[in-house]
C-alpha cells in the first residue's frame, strides 16, 4: 500500500493518492493532499465544496450526486472543474478524505 | 497533444510474436484490485501486488490451476473449444479493432489477441501440439505469458466489432472473457472492475450508493424537475405490486451528464402515468461480473430478478445501459431463467407486445420509448433542443449484442431537428468503442483509452467540421462517463448526452410551465420559449 508523506506526516493511500482511513480526515489533512491536486491555496470557494462533500460523506457515506454539489455550493461544473483542476469525482473527493468513486463514472 | 498519440508504429515489428514480454508503462494498464474487494467476492488469492510488480505472487500451484481451468471450460463451453479451433488467420479482424488503430500494437490485432491463448490450447490441449510443442504453434505456459494475457486480455472492450467482420463468427470477445476468468482463478484482476463489483454486493449498486443515497438522490431529481417545468414527480422506491420494476445504472443518479437522462426517465413516467417502481436493492442495470467471470455476472445478473419477484411486478423496463443488455440479451436466459413468475411485457399504454423480450421479460427504454412516439401518445416539441446539432454513437453492447439500431435514432429524430450520421463504417452493426468499455475506464489507463476511442473520435470530429455537430447522444452509461474525456481531447466543442435527455427536453408534458432552460439549466432561445 502506497504511503503520502507531507511534512513528516505519514498517510497510507491508494494508488491514486486518496486517503485510505477516511476517520483521520481533518482541514489540516486537506491542506496536506491539496498539493498533490495542484493547488496551492485552499480558497473559501475550495472550503465550501470540501466541507458539503464531507458532511454529505459523513451522512450518506458517499459523495453526493455531482448536480446536488452543484446546485447546493452555487458553482457551475466548471467553476467546480477551476477550483479542483481533477474534477468533482476525483479532486474535491480527495481533498475531503473521500474514497475515489468507481463503476460507470 | 493530439500529435503525440497520433504518431502510431504501424511497420512490422521486429522480434518473434511468441515472446510474451510485456512493459507495464503507466497510462496503458490497470492497477490490480484491492485485497478487501477479492475478499469481499470470496475471489481466490488476495494480496497487495501491482501489474509493475517483478512479483506477482502467484499461488505455487497456479499453472496446474490455470491449465485446469482451461480444460474445464473447453469442455464447459463449445464456443470457447470452437473458436481456439477454427481460426484460419485470414487477418479480416486484423485492422477492425480501435485498440490497434489507435495502438499499432500487432498484439492488440483480435487474431494475435486470441492467438496469445490458442498457442498455449495447442501446446496443452491438441496432439500435435503435445508432440510437437513449438513446431505445431504451441506454447509452453510461463509467469511472463501470464502477464502478457493480463495486458491484452485488458485491452480489449470485448466490443464484438471484429466478429462482425470475421467470416468464421468468432467472437474474440468471449476469448477475452474466459481469458479474463482464467486469469481471475489465480488473483490477477483489476480494482476498476472488482470494486464496482463488490459494492453492487454491499449496498446494491457499482457506485457504494446505500438506500438512504438513492432517496435523497432520487428526491433531488424531482425537486429539480419542478423548478423546470413546474410539475412534482413521483418517486416510487420499492412499491410491492408496481406494475414495472425500472432498473437503471448508478452512474444516471450519481455523474454527469448522466443525471440529465435520469430526468428524462422521470418525466417520461409521469406523463405516461406509469405504474412503476425504482429499487434500492436493484439499484445497479450494469454487470461488472460481465468482465471478470461468467460466475460472478451470474451472481450480480440474479439480483435484479429476485428484486422483481419480491416486489411482484410484472415484468421490468432497463435504462440506458450498455454492457446490461448483452448480459440480459445473450446470458440471462441460460444464466437465471428462464423469468417465468413474470408476465410477457406489454406496454401498457399501447398495448404493444415486446415478443423479443418474451423470455428475460427485460424491455429496452429506447423500445419503450420508440413505441409511445410511434403510437402517437406523446408531444414533443423539438425546437426545445434546437442548441444541439446531434450525432449518435450506437453503444456497442445495444447495438451489437442486441440490435438496437432503429429506436434510439427514432427517438432522435422525432426529438430533435438536426441530425447527422458519421459514416457508415463506423456506425450500427460496425459502431466504434469508445476506448473505455468492460471495465477499462479508469484514469490510470488513460492513454490506451485515448488510442482506444481515437477511432470512434475521429468520425464524432469529421461530423463536427462537416455539419457543425456538437452532441454526440449515446445510451451507455460508460459511454456518458468516458467519451467527454475522449472528446476534450480528439474533438473539444462537442459534449455528450443520452437519448432520453433529449427526449425529456422535447417532452410536452401537461400542466407544465412555459419552459426557460433545457434540463441542463442552459436557457432556451426566446422564440422556443414563446411559441
Amino acid at each position: 500500500m502506497p504511503v503520502f508523506e507531507c511534512e513528516g506526516r505519514m498517510y497510507e493511500v491508494d494508488e491514486d493518492g486518496f486517503l485510505q482511513e477516511p476517520e483521520r480526515w481533518s482541514q489540516d489533512v486537506a491542506k496536506d493532499f491539496a498539493q498533490t491536486e495542484a493547488i496551492a491555496d485552499l480558497t473559501d470557494g475550495h472550503w465550501k465544496v470540501i466541507n458539503y462533500i464531507r458532511n454529505y460523506y459523513l451522512q450518506f457515506g458517499i459523495a453526493p450526486m455531482v448536480r446536488k454539489l452543484c446546485k447546493e455550493t452555487g458553482y457551475k461544473l466548471n467553476e467546480i472543474y477551476q477550483l479542483f483542476p481533477s474534477g468533482p469525482a476525483k479532486g474535491a473527493c480527495k481533498l475531503a478524505g473521500l474514497p475515489k468513486p468507481t463503476g460507470c463514472v | 497533444m493530439p500529435q503525440e498519440l497520433l504518431r502510431i508504429e504501424a511497420k512490422k515489428p521486429g522480434g518473434n510474436w511468441t515472446d510474451p514480454a510485456v512493459q507495464f508503462r503507466k497510462g496503458v494498464f490497470c492497477y490490480s484490485a484491492a485485497a478487501k474487494n477479492v475478499r469481499a467476492l470470496d475471489l481466490p488469492n488476495p494480496r497487495d501486488w501491482q501489474p509493475f510488480d517483478a512479483d506477482w505472487k502467484l499461488p505455487p500451484d497456479w499453472k496446474r490451476i490455470l491449465l485446469e481451468g482451461m480444460k474445464e471450460r473447453l469442455e464447459k463451453y463449445r464456443s470457447f473449444r470452437l473458436f481456439m479451433d477454427i481460426c484460419v488467420r485470414c487477418g479480416a479482424c486484423a485492422d477492425k479493432c480501435h485498440f490497434y488503430v489507435g495502438s499499432g500494437d500487432p498484439k492488440n490485432m483480435p487474431v494475435v489477441r486470441a492467438e496469445l491463448m490458442r498457442s498455449v490450447y495447442r501446446r496443452y490441449f491438441t496432439l500435435t501440439g503435445r508432440i510437437f510443442g513449438r513446431l505445431a504453434g504451441g506454447r509452453e505456459l510461463t509467469e511472463d505469458i501470464v502477464k502478457e494475457w493480463f495486458y491484452y486480455f485488458y485491452q480489449c472492450t470485448e466490443c464484438r466489432r471484429c466478429s462482425v467482420f470475421c467470416p468464421y463468427g468468432i467472437d474474440t470477445a468471449e476469448i477475452t472473457m474466459i481469458g479474463r476468468e482464467l486469469l481471475n482463478l489465480i488473483g490477477c484482476n483489476t480494482n476498476w472492475v472488482l470494486e464496482p463489483a463488490a459494492n453492487c454486493f454491499r449496498t446494491g449498486n457499482h457506485l457504494g450508493i446505500q438506500p438512504h443515497g438513492f432517496k435523497d438522490s432520487l428526491e433531488f431529481a424531482a425537486d429539480e424537475l419542478e423548478e423546470i417545468t413546474g410539475i412534482r414527480v413521483d418517486v416510487p422506491i420499492n412499491r410491492k405490486g408496481a406494475e414495472i420494476l425500472f432498473v437503471m445504472p448508478s452512474a444516471d443518479y450519481f455523474a454527469e451528464p448522466h443525471y440529465y437522462t435520469l430526468l428524462g426517465y422521470m418525466m417520461l413516467f409521469h406523463e405516461i402515468g406509469l405504474d412503476f417502481t425504482f429499487s434500492a436493492f436493484a439499484s445497479e442495470g450494469g454487470n461488472f461480473g460481465l468482465f471478470s467471470s461468467h460466475e460472478l455476472m451470474k451472481r450480480l445478473n440474479a439480483k435484479v430478478y429476485e428484486e422483481a419477484k419480491r416486489l411482484g411486478v410484472k415484468w421490468i423496463l432497463g435504462g440506458e445501459c450498455g454492457h446490461m443488455w448483452r448480459v440480459l440479451h445473450q446470458y440471462m436466459d441460460t444464466m437465471n431463467g428462464p423469468a417465468d413468475f413474470l408476465e410477457e411485457p406489454v406496454s401498457p399504454i399501447t398495448g404493444t407486445k415486446f415478443e423479443n423480450a418474451r423470455s428475460t421479460r427485460m424491455v429496452h427504454i429506447c423500445e419503450f420509448t420508440a413505441d409511445l412516439i410511434h403510437s402517437g401518445k406523446l408531444r414533443l416539441d423539438a425546437s426545445r433542443n434546437d442548441r444541439w446539432r446531434v450525432t449518435y454513437h450506437d453503444s456497442c453492447n445495444p447495438a451489437r449484442s442486441m440490435g438496437l439500431l432503429e429506436e434510439p435514432r427514432y427517438i432522435i429524430r422525432n426529438a430533435c431537428h438536426r441530425f447527422f450520421e458519421m459514416p457508415e463504417n463506423t456506425i450500427r452493426e460496425q459502431t466504434f468503442c469508445c476506448g473505455s468499455g468492460a471495465g477499462l475506464g479508469t484514469d490510470e489507463n488513460l492513454e490506451m483509452r485515448l488510442r482506444g476511442g481515437f477511432p470512434r473520435a475521429n468520425a464524432v470530429k469529421y461530423v463536427q467540421e462537416k455539419h457543425g455537430v456538437n452532441l454526440l447522444a449515446c445510451i451507455c452509461a460508460i459511454d456518458k462517463a468516458t467519451l467527454p474525456t475522449l472528446l476534450e481531447y480528439w474533438a473539444p466543442g462537442v459534449e455528450v448526452g443520452g437519448v432520453h435527455e433529449l427526449l425529456g427536453n422535447a417532452l410536452v408534458m401537461r400542466g407544465e410551465k412555459p419552459r426557460t432552460t433545457d434540463l441542463r439549466g442552459e436557457p432556451l432561445s426566446a422564440e422556443v420559449t414563446h411559441a
